[in-house]
């Protein structure tokens, strides 16, 4: 019999009446990099929060070392070493990398923190395991990447020996995500346990010995990641075929919907968006491609009324919408998948119908003299929970409550139903899972083969090749090239991002 | 008047009144710092003045002139005492900090006001003190060439004690264990209690050395410069005080700085009186100037300071 670090026996986790965990098992071998697959909801977090000391089990037992561990809060699960990276960091940005690495286990000498003896502890292990971070710094001013390493370090300083990667890879960049995999490597070959959290298919591929699949609460399948195809993988998580191939039926795109002429846009006083010349037709996708902060976020504000143009036209069906007010501009057809789905996008303290009405309930039928009609609003909010396959447990629950896919998949019913001329599209995938996105691809398909227009904003290359008919790449505030998606790939359109080719090509 | 004597003039009373301003800068260094925002101050100097004058005029016979030193004890007392009121409805009960702060503020006067009049046969206010704070000249550091006549004759000494206290909270705050957590708790309670910290037992800590250090100052102001106390003793000193730590941007020594500077404010109704050049000036004008000091620099600086990222978040453990 081998030895495990972590056994987790016939788990069972109940909320109230619903199973979020359900007889689950899993062993952790030293030096292991383990990957626990599942979509949004699958339970998860449920089980890692066990096994990390937020939750307590209803049922079954967590062997550590072989004993059995009783963990009633974080910190016992702490002194039995088991250290999580969780998806939020819980870092603090006032302080330095030393300071929160220290926190709550200070060294001291005397009354005094031992400032010296920390740095000294730390420099080793960030020798060891080849972290690199700067300890004088303070956290507001380091990168996603090194904040995600202090995170790391923090564990390591309290000696954990079994590490939890929650989603660990969603913020970084691929450069910062190669480095993370440097470090889950260096960390199993130092003899640590690791559990990896994601629903990225390449990663799990990449990095992964094993492979837990859990769906609905239960494990689906333990695998052996080499000897598994990533499709496999998929279905076995989603629990059924997946249409990775998307029906693009031929379109017209002759009449314009939205043309952006000379526009710029300011923020903070400096210019964001700089000469911006845009066309999207009918039946037309057209992707924005750019690396995070070169003017795409602006561009959307001042596109959806968010933000003054300072200069320029935007015309909608002919109509002129520059400095609009969102309002006006919503009735004039256009409909957006904002970036920031949790401040922008949603309401997350209200229910989700009254999510679904929030571009209606100003006006007939769904409020009259100033009365909101809730009869009509939890009707319609109902209908399109159903149709948009929302998995909620009732219309009435808050948005705030359901899961990032779900919470997307609201913004998405809510634009879609009131059947926009254009659709703009920011980010519409990112942080959900696998079954999310394909769902969410598929209305945006679905939307441009209607003959409608699609402004489609994202980081995640591959997103945009899929779904282009067109794409654009932004690169500081200016449109710095265009390409056909049939004839380009990720490389290309990497470099144009970089600003590394600055040209104009149609080809 | 030579240069000297007014040089000493302006620092003395600069010193007497940045005293109690200081310990209460520093009350409210350390409460928003723990991420407990307190605009009660003004509330526990009230009881701190009242308090320790009661103590004062109770005791100056039995104590003689140890009296003023050991009333400010019993006023940082009764101030730590009056701001477990805060910090049970802040904390236990998460109420709007800002409410319960005004709470206070409203409280404080009325009940002291009305303590006075039962203590003291129905006035508004108590007999003026016999034993009270008076200048100090610092035994050979005055001796030296017009520094010593500047800054060491017949200065404040509990000012150079506030100082001190000052300096005392800076090391306190950055470089000591409870300081680190004290701050981390007002900056990301969560991230703390991830790491083991005891989100409210170190907001506690900073409420309630909040309402010792705002208790001193209250003694302070009625044992050295009000000599009795009624209604009228604290007048605006809490919120001078809270304007002074947000610029000294929550720092204890930028919060004495700047509470010493809130104190040549005040002083200048008195200053202006010795100074030939300004005894022509009305003196209204020093009179509000204080206040309206205190506006401006509010106005120009409570936008640029960063408060601790958490100040006035009430803290709800995750499920």
């Amino acid at each position: 019999m081998e030895d495990y670090v972590v056994e987790i026996k016939h788990i069972t986790k109940k909320f109230g009446d619903y199973k979020a965990n359900d007889d689950i098992s899993l062993q952790l071998k030293k030096g292991e990099i383990l990957a626990l697959l599942g979509e949004n909801g699958a339970g998860k977090s449920t089980l890692m929060g066990m096994l990390s000391g937020l939750l307590t089990p209803t049922a079954g037992e967590i062997l550590i070392n072989g004993k059995k561990a009783v963990m009633s809060n974080p910190r016992d699960a702490k002194k039995l070493g088991i250290g999580m990276v969780h998806q939020h960091f819980m870092l603090i940005p006032a302080f330095s990398v030393l300071e929160n690495i220290i926190l709550g286990d200070e060294p001291t000498k005397g009354s005094f923190i031992n400032y010296q003896k920390a740095a000294a502890t730390i420099q080793a292990l960030a020798q060891k395991y080849q972290l690199d971070i700067d300890l004088k710094a303070k956290v507001r001013d380091i990168t996603v990447g090194m904040q995600q390493r202090v995170e790391i370090m923090k564990a390591l300083y309290r000696q954990a020996n079994v590490f939890i990667f929650d989603e660990p890879t969603a913020a970084l960049t691929p450069q910062e995500i190669d480095q993370l995999i440097k470090i889950l490597r260096a960390l199993a070959a130092e003899g640590k346990a690791v559990i990896f959290i994601t629903h990225k298919l390449k990663e799990i591929k990449e990095v992964a010995d094993r492979c837990v699949v859990i769906r609905m609460g239960k494990v689906i399948a333990t695998v052996e990641v080499s000897a598994t195809k990533e499709e496999a993988l998929a279905e076995m998580m989603v629990g059924r075929k997946l249409n990775f191939a998307l029906d693009k039926q031929k379109m017209a795109q002759e009449k314009p919907v939205l043309e952006v002429k000379g526009l710029n846009v300011e923020a903070h006083k400096q210019l964001k968006v700089a000469g911006v010349d845009l066309t999207v037709h009918e039946g037309e996708i057209v992707g924005v491609a750019g690396v995070d902060g070169n003017g795409q976020s602006e561009l959307i504000e001042a596109l959806t009324g968010l933000r003054r143009v300072k200069k320029g036209s935007i015309k909608v069906n002919g109509k002129q919408l520059q400095n609009a007010s969102a309002r006006k501009i919503s009735e004039e057809g256009v409909g957006c998948i904002p970036e920031d789905r949790q401040n922008v996008g949603l309401i997350l303290p209200l229910t989700i119908a009254e999510n679904l009405a929030l571009k209606d309930y100003y006006h007939a039928p769904a409020s009259k003299h100033g009365f909101l009609n809730y009869k009509l609003i939890n009707q319609t909010g109902k209908q399109l929970i159903k149709d948009f396959d929302i998995r909620s447990q009732s219309e009435t629950e808050f948005v705030g409550d359901l899961s990032g896919g779900n919470q997307q998949k609201v913004i998405v019913a809510r634009e879609i139903a009131k059947n926009p001329a254009l659709l703009i599209a920011a980010n519409p995938t990112r942080g959900v899972d696998i079954g999310a996105i394909e769902y969410i691809h598929e209305k945006i398909i679905e939307q441009r083969n209607a003959g409608r227009a699609v402004l489609l904003v994202s980081f995640e290359l591959d997103e945009i090749l899929k779904l282009s008919d067109r794409i654009v790449v932004m690169h500081e505030g200016q449109i710095v090239g265009e390409i056909d998606p049939q004839h380009t790939s990720s490389e290309e359109l990497g470099l144009m991002m970089a600003g590394k080719t600055p040209v104009s090509q149609n080809r | 008047m030579s240069l000297t004597t007014i040089l000493m003039t302006v620092f003395s009373t600069t010193l007497i009144y940045a005293a109690p301003l200081i310990f209460t800068a520093l009350g409210g260094t350390f409460s928003e710092r723990s991420g407990v925002v307190n605009v009660g101050l003004e509330g526990m100097m009230i009881v701190g003045a009242f308090s320790s004058t009661v103590f004062n005029l109770a005791f100056a016979n039995v104590l003689g002139s140890a009296t003023p030193w050991i009333s400010l004890l019993v006023g940082a007392v009764f101030g730590l005492l009056f701001s477990i009121l805060h910090a049970v409805a802040t904390i236990n009960f998460r109420a709007d900090h800002i409410i319960s702060g005004t709470v206070l503020n409203l409280m404080a006067p009325a009940l002291c006001v009305f303590l006075t009049r039962i203590f003291y046969s129905g006035k508004g206010q108590t007999p003026v003190l016999d034993q009270s704070m008076g200048t100090f000249t610092f035994p050979v550091l005055s001796q030296i060439p017009f520094i010593g006549k500047v800054l060491f004759t017949r200065t404040s000494l509990v000012a150079f004690l506030a100082v001190l206290v000052g300096i005392a909270s800076w090391y306190f705050l950055y470089r000591t264990n409870i300081g680190l957590r004290l701050r981390s708790v007002g900056e990301n309670p969560t991230a703390a209690d991830t790491l083991g910290i005891n989100v409210g037992t170190y907001r506690y800590l900073g409420v309630l050395l909040s309402g010792f250090l705002g208790g001193i100052g209250g003694a302070v102001m009625a044992q050295s410069i009000t000599l009795n106390f009624s209604a009228s003793t604290i007048s605006g000193q809490g919120f001078m005080s809270l304007a002074a730590m947000i610029f000294g941007k929550w720092n204890p020594l930028g919060a004495t700085g700047a509470a010493i500077f809130f104190g040549l404010a005040q002083s200048l109704p008195i200053i202006g009186g010795y100074i030939p050049v300004l005894s022509h000036v009305n003196s209204v004008w020093f009179q509000i100037a204080p206040y309206a000091i205190t506006v401006i620099v509010l106005v120009f600086f409570l936008g640029k300071a960063v408060a601790p990222a958490a100040d006035g978040q009430n803290y709800i453990k995750g499920k």
